[in-house]
């Protein structure tokens, strides 16, 4: 069997709204394994990230399991949860509003550290928080100034300080470029390349970016309206797409080079409102091959070794 | 030379246009020097990264460059024939509009709350055109049907529609007087993937249907190889590299140019390693002397610390930069 | 990540000093001329209470009384005249500085540290903890300012303590909704979660992001608190519920003066300058340090 960082069984979160109820992650099941990542994939609004905060609890899942380096933590305490914590952490979207702008740099990566006694002198602090500097690529003239005085890339790196700092196993990274102009972005990608492979490192990594998360991923699951519809290894996936939303999705990618156009494939309509959904596939009004089948939600299956799929108009697309 | 300038119909012609912002931590040089010109018809795509004077150029060719603290100063800007430098603020909210308008990044903050999209895009109409309220509702229903939203939402409210229909209502706005010039900052930043390849097709046939010209400004070279003809890529507040997507895209000469190419994921290699443009972003407020991008330049030299001319490689391809002067000098783009 | 594998020397980082917060802030402050008189004129009126309770005696400068000096107007001898009991107006403006400047600020301490804690707790863990309190700051609104003052003045009796203890309740309310209103944006934050995701604990993200975060509205409430505490009290004074006669409140005088505003109407005009003057200084200062403490608007 191999070696499974993270298992997330039948995963639901609901929100009561005052329309109905939200599913905003409805019934996600995956594994993830020790020193990989896991892409998740889809649209605004399909439970990307509320999957990942779920897996932290930083959301209270509605129900599933959720299995953390061999132990069930969806139903920790509080303060078993905050040390379970250390193993797990998140690096967030956006570096502006992630930040505590009246914290210097070096207050704002000891936080953890001093949050959780990991240290117990300011001098044993201080020289952690100029190591995990160096780690990142921060330099040490950056060490009292505030977050407002550096720019996004730099925010970034402080954000991947922190995560650091507690020296964790698995990091959800929930769109940590997207708030990057390209040519930080890639710097920021391939800082979270060396610390992986530097610290055995397992992610997950949300995004809408599809060309990013297919240079950053091992493995791509898609979300859809709070399920998953498509999940294969990303070479697999980009090379042989079968759900047609992931179809639509892969072709609506602007590739920067000229050349032969491939075929856009549109999809009409928009996402449909996640309160109160019928019992039925949740592409089902914007699929250009729906029909009757679809009027069930179709279950996630195993068409080749690791790719897996729920549709079940498969045959006839 | 001049005899070709005077055949070309030109919408924009714009000479050393120049930016900046007083404040009082010191001077923002955001537009330093930048000639424009575009056909009519045309599609320029205007790459570039945060701070490098997209969007400060496109609001001074509308002339709405918050001043203080801004300060323009231009040699030449005609737009469709209108001398935009002299002229009263009458006669320039005539234009804009009519001659030249815009769409921007956030359709959320674009649209005003309280009126009905049906009556934004009338008030816009009835604005340029003397026409009767009926007849602009009527025309604003044609323009809504236009954008792919049925006539009879028009009686909606804005927060009734979705991200891209917002997106959408705003195009319908701006193209509803048939402008001689569209100006879209970022128009699909804001939406997803999908909703993005939808706007962007319809962005595509109507300026098909229309002969609009468009400066569509963007980070994202992908749209630009979709939407555009010719791209400008800016850096510093100038342009660096100019030319057909052809030059831009598969001749490639500028180092900005290169490292913004070869910063980019590759779809269909997805085991190679970026090649992040090392250092840090640009200050404005802290120029370099020459050469914006010599500090993080991989090809730096002295001379590159002097005022870089602009020279063109082709009759269509003009670049910043003085490393060509040097024998035998190229740059390395990775193959994709 | 032994000591000896790649060993960071930490001088290297500590080399570069830290601005404290203050030093940020008053860094802002003195861009602004409007804040710096507001700041200069306090600064001035500190000084002036302090040099008055060391010049003036009590008994002798302020509360005697000299029938034969009544009503003199303004002179070179007496900048201000004399009042009708023939004591130097001038020198009563200047020892009554202490009371205003005591009630102000005192009243706003205690009605800061309660409407500000609770506006905080309310703010930060909203639903039925929120309810209450702001329910309870509600009902305590809905007493009109004034009658609230005066219960309070007629249960505890006349004094300095109970008068700055009624202007302190009565403003108690409106720290409480200020603070609340300064902590929901700061709640929704990133940087919340952020610090919830690196353990740190409630009540440590309370004091050390929450309120820090929301701390300009409350700041700025806290100036303008002041000069509405000295207004209030000036107003129970005037009522003749605020400190007992003969004490120079500037409300008293201005009680007393207003009996003669026709004939002699610098009896009125000077403690009623001092409060404005006070008053202005102070809300000028709040706007300063609003401007100052935003540190966004630093670049």
């Amino acid at each position: 069997m191999a070696d499974n960082i993270l298992e997330v069984r039948n995963l639901k979160k609901y929100f009561k709204t005052k329309r109905g109820i939200l599913q905003a992650v409805d019934d996600v099941s995956f594994t993830l394994e020790r020193g990989k990542t896991l892409g998740l994939v889809g649209e605004s609004g399909c439970g990307k990230s509320t999957t990942g905060r779920s897996i932290l609890r930083l959301i209270e899942p509605t129900a599933g399991e959720i299995v953390f380096d061999g132990k069930h933590i969806q139903n920790l305490s509080r303060s078993q949860m905050r040390h379970v914590r250390k193993d797990m952490q998140l690096i967030f979207q956006d570096p502006y509003s992630s930040l505590d702008p009246r914290k210097t740099v070096s207050q704002l990566i000891a936080e953890p550290i001093v949050a959780n006694k990991l240290m117990k002198t300011k001098a044993e602090v201080d020289v952690r928080v100029a190591e995990l500097m160096s780690t990142v690529g921060l330099a040490p003239r950056l060490f009292n100034t505030y977050p407002h005085e550096l720019d996004g890339g730099r925010r970034q790196r402080i954000g991947i300080a922190r995560a650091l700092a507690m020296k964790p196993q698995f990091i959800v990274c929930d769109e940590p470029v997207s708030a990057l102009d390209v040519s930080i972005q890639a710097q920021i990608l391939n800082l979270l390349k060396e610390l992986q492979e530097q610290f055995h490192l397992s992610y997950i990594f949300i995004t809408h970016d599809l060309s990013v998360v297919n240079h950053f991923s091992d493995d791509i699951a898609v979300m859809y309206l709070g399920k998953i519809v498509e999940k294969a290894p990303s070479e697999e996936l980009f090379a042989n797409p079968l759900h047609p939303y992931t179809k639509a999705l892969l072709s609506a990618i602007p590739i920067p080079e000229l050349g032969e156009k491939r075929e856009r494939i549109i999809i009409k309509g928009e996402i449909t409102s996640p309160i109160n959904m019928p019992d039925e596939c949740r592409f089902f009004k914007r699929c250009n091959y729906a029909c009757d089948k679809c009027k069930s939600i179709p279950p996630l299956e195993e068409v080749s070794p690791g790719h897996f799929v729920a549709c079940a108009c498969l045959d006839s697309i | 030379m001049s005899q070709t300038e005077n055949t070309k119909d030109l919408v924009l012609d714009l000479k050393n246009l120049q930016v900046r912002f007083e404040t009082e931590d010191g001077i923002c040089y955001a537009v330093n020097g930048l000639d424009l010109e575009i056909e009519r018809g045309k599609a320029l795509g205007l790459v570039g990264e945060t701070g490098a004077g997209k969007t400060t150029t496109a609001l001074s060719l509308l002339r709405l460059v918050p001043d203080p603290p801004g300060v323009v100063e231009c040699e030449k800007m005609v737009i469709n024939g209108h001398d935009m430098l002299n002229i009263s603020i009458k006669e320039l909210e005539k234009i804009r509009g009519k001659d030249i308008s815009m769409i921007f990044q956030d359709p959320m903050t674009a649209l005003n709350p309280v009126f009905t999209v049906g009556d934004q895009i009338a008030e816009s109409i009835m604005l340029h055109e003397d026409v009767s309220m009926a007849d602009a509702q009527r025309k604003a229903i044609d323009m809504l049907e236009l954008v792919g939203i049925p006539g009879e939402r028009a009686g909606e409210y804005p927060h009734e529609f979705s991200g891209g229909m917002k997106q959408r209502v705003v195009i319908a706005i701006a193209l509803a007087c048939h402008p001689q010039l569209l100006i879209a900052d970022e128009p699909t930043t804001a939406l997803d993937v999908t909703i993005q390849a939808q706007v962007l097709d319809l962005m595509r046939n109507l300026r098909q249907q229309y002969q609009t010209s468009l400066i569509m400004i963007t980070h994202d070279l992908g749209i630009v190889a979709e939407v555009c003809d010719d791209v400008a890529v800016m850096y510093g507040g100038n342009i660096v590299e100019q030319g057909t997507l052809e030059d831009v895209f598969n001749h490639t000469m500028h180092p900005y140019t290169e490292g913004l190419f070869n910063s980019l994921p590759n779809i269909n290699d997805r085991k190679a390693k970026l090649t992040p443009i090392r250092g840090l972003m640009l200050d404005p407020m802290d120029m370099p002397p020459g050469c914006p991008f010599a500090p993080r330049c991989p090809y730096y030299d002295e001379k590159c610390d002097l005022p870089q001319e602009k020279k063109y490689v082709t009759e269509t391809h003009a670049i910043r930069c003085c490393a060509y002067e040097r024998p035998g000098f190229h740059i390395e783009r990775k193959e994709r | 990540m032994e000591e000896n594998t790649n060993r960071i020397s930490l001088d290297e980082y500590k080399k570069y000093k830290k601005r404290s917060l203050a030093a940020d802030v008053w860094h802002n402050y003195k861009k602004s001329p409007s804040a710096m008189v507001g700041l200069i004129l306090i600064v001035i009126i500190i000084v002036l209470a302090i040099a008055a309770q060391l010049i003036y005696d009590y008994e002798v400068d302020i509360v005697q009384q000299d029938l034969s000096q009544r009503f003199i107007a303004p002179n070179t001898e007496h900048l201000f005249g004399t009042d009708q009991y023939g004591r130097d107006v001038l020198t009563r403006v200047l020892y009554g500085a202490k009371y205003s400047l005591a009630v102000g600020i005192v009243s706003v301490a205690i009605s800061c540290a309660i409407g500000a804690t609770l506006g905080l707790i309310a703010g930060y863990y909203g639903g039925v903890i929120e309810n209450v309190i702001m329910r309870f700051c509600d009902i305590f609104m809905g007493i009109p300012s004034v009658l609230l003052g005066i219960a309070i003045m007629s249960a505890f009796g006349q004094s300095l303590i109970v008068l700055m203890l009624a202007v302190g309740l009565v403003y108690m309310s409106a720290f409480a909704r200020t603070a609340r209103s300064a902590v929901l944006p700061v709640r929704d934050q990133e940087y919340i979660e952020a610090a919830k995701v690196a353990g740190v604990s409630d009540l440590k993200i309370i004091f050390s992001h929450v309120l820090p975060n929301s701390l300009s509205p409350i700041i700025v409430q806290v100036t303008m608190g002041v000069a509405n505490g000295i207004l209030t009290a000036s107003f129970l004074s005037f009522l003749g519920l605020g400190v007992p006669v003969p004490a120079p409140e500037w409300g008293a005088m201005l009680s007393s003066g207003r009996q003669y505003i026709r004939d002699y109407s610098y009896l009125t005009n000077f403690p009623g300058l001092a409060i404005m003057i006070t008053v202005l200084a102070f809300n000028l200062m709040g706007d300063g340090l609003r401007d100052a403490l935003d540190p966004k608007l630093k670049q």
